[in-house]
């Protein structure tokens, strides 16, 4: 079969992939800086193992707002390791272990380019450095 | 040919006005019915203004002793600052867009429907302490969209600050002022760099601008078996319980004291009682 300005569309075919691969090829290959979020130094596990965490904390902290605040359930939560945490809260809560919210949330939630409104009205805790 | 159309008008005019008037014959004939038996118990509802719903749950209410406030200066302001510090209420400095969760009301805006008529002078002179009523029946939560704010299961109208959208329907509904809108951001700064929240909290968040917020009788604190903070800081001027368990000492303040509520007659049952 015959085709028509072959010497038009091969350059231009080459310039097109050319252009939509060039992030892959600017980067090496290279995927980035995976993010280091800083582990708390004062507690071993969290109160769900940290794949879960990784993947569904969001859904766990949206249960536990609903049960705390329309239920009333503000409990305290028993970890897997024996640990018990006094308040199902994120100011009272989480954020005793992990103390700073630029060096734990922030890490993974800039990599991932999602803005969370967490901390429209809720405090963090005061950053020592 | 003349008499018969004559006749099957008649007919059809009469059949037409029964059909229409029948539906409408019984449905007033059964409804007055249910209204006869279900209006004596909402008439003696609204007189008594009270909480004879059966105790289902907790409600919790308080009592406000006026003549201590009045004898004790300061104390309502003390009171207002134990709540407003601990809650991170903003102070925008105007009055327009001041956030209140309580405050100090004059007698004759706190009780409209009494007569003023020689009133005693010293009456009007007296601070009234007024918050968020928590009603039985709160017009408030009727009125939200999105149960932003609702009757939670200790008989407190909370609000939930995640679901608000800020339409205000509810400051709307609330008869007694109890609900302020965040028009400004809390967080931030006046013309001169002075922040709203003068210190904040770090145990309790602040609001966001463009959310409803009122009293929430200390639901936070209440759970760790602490009193209202406005309570805790009145010296016994407020008495707080639960007002569905009859030998708590709210009901026996209750039961020993004359006591009045805001606007009784909304049918609103509200739940704070003030003693003149």
């Amino acid at each position: 079969m015959p085709m028509y300005d072959m010497n038009k569309i091969l350059p231009g075919l080459i310039v097109f992939v050319g252009l939509v691969t060039f992030p892959i090829w600017y980067n090496g290959g290279n995927a980035g800086a995976v993010p280091k979020p800083e582990k708390p130094a004062n507690a071993k596990e969290c109160i769900r193992p940290t794949a879960e965490m990784r993947t569904s904390h969001m859904v766990l902290l949206n249960q536990f707002r609903d049960e705390v605040v329309r239920e009333g359930k503000r409990g305290a939560i028993k970890e897997a390791g024996g640990v018990t945490y006094d308040d199902k809260s994120l100011m009272l809560g989480c954020m005793k272990c992990h103390t700073s919210a630029k060096k734990f949330c922030d890490e993974c939630h800039n990599y991932a380019a999602v803005k969370p409104y967490c901390w429209d009205c809720h405090l963090q805790p005061k950053e020592t450095n | 040919m003349d008499s018969k159309r004559r006749k099957f008008l008649k007919i059809a005019g009469i059949s037409a006005i029964a059909g229409i008037a029948a539906p409408s014959a019984f449905n007033s004939l059964l409804k007055g019915e249910a209204f006869a038996s279900g209006g004596h118990g909402h008439q003696a509802e609204s007189h008594g203004g009270g909480h004879e719903a059966a105790p289902t749950g907790k409600q919790y209410g308080l009592v406000v002793n006026v003549k201590a406030f009045a004898d004790q200066p300061g104390l309502g302001e003390k009171c207002i600052h134990a709540c407003h510090s601990i809650h991170n209420v903003p102070d925008y400095g105007n009055k327009k867009d001041e956030i209140k969760w309580i405050w100090i009301e004059k007698y004759e805006n706190a009780f409209p429907e009494h007569s003023h008529y020689k009133r005693n002078e010293e009456l009007h002179k007296m601070p009234i302490m007024t918050m968020c009523n928590h009603c039985a029946s709160p017009p408030c939560v009727r009125a939200c969209p999105t149960q932003a704010t609702f009757k939670n299961q200790d008989g407190i109208v909370m609000m939930d600050y995640h679901r608000c959208i800020g339409c205000r329907f509810c400051m709307a509904a609330c008869p007694y002022g109890a609900r302020s809108f965040n028009w400004r951001s809390p967080r931030g700064v006046d013309e001169l760099g002075k922040p709203f929240i003068k210190r904040r909290n770090p145990d309790y968040p602040t609001r966001m601008r463009g959310v409803v917020e009122k009293c929430t009788l200390c639901n936070e604190r209440l759970v760790h078996g602490l009193q209202p903070a406005c309570v805790e800081a009145s010296n016994g001027a407020m008495i707080f319980g639960d007002l569905n368990e009859p030998g708590s000492e709210i009901n026996k303040v209750l039961k020993e004291n004359f006591t009045i509520q805001r606007k009784p007659s909304l049918g609103t049952k509200p739940s704070v009682f003030y003693i003149i």
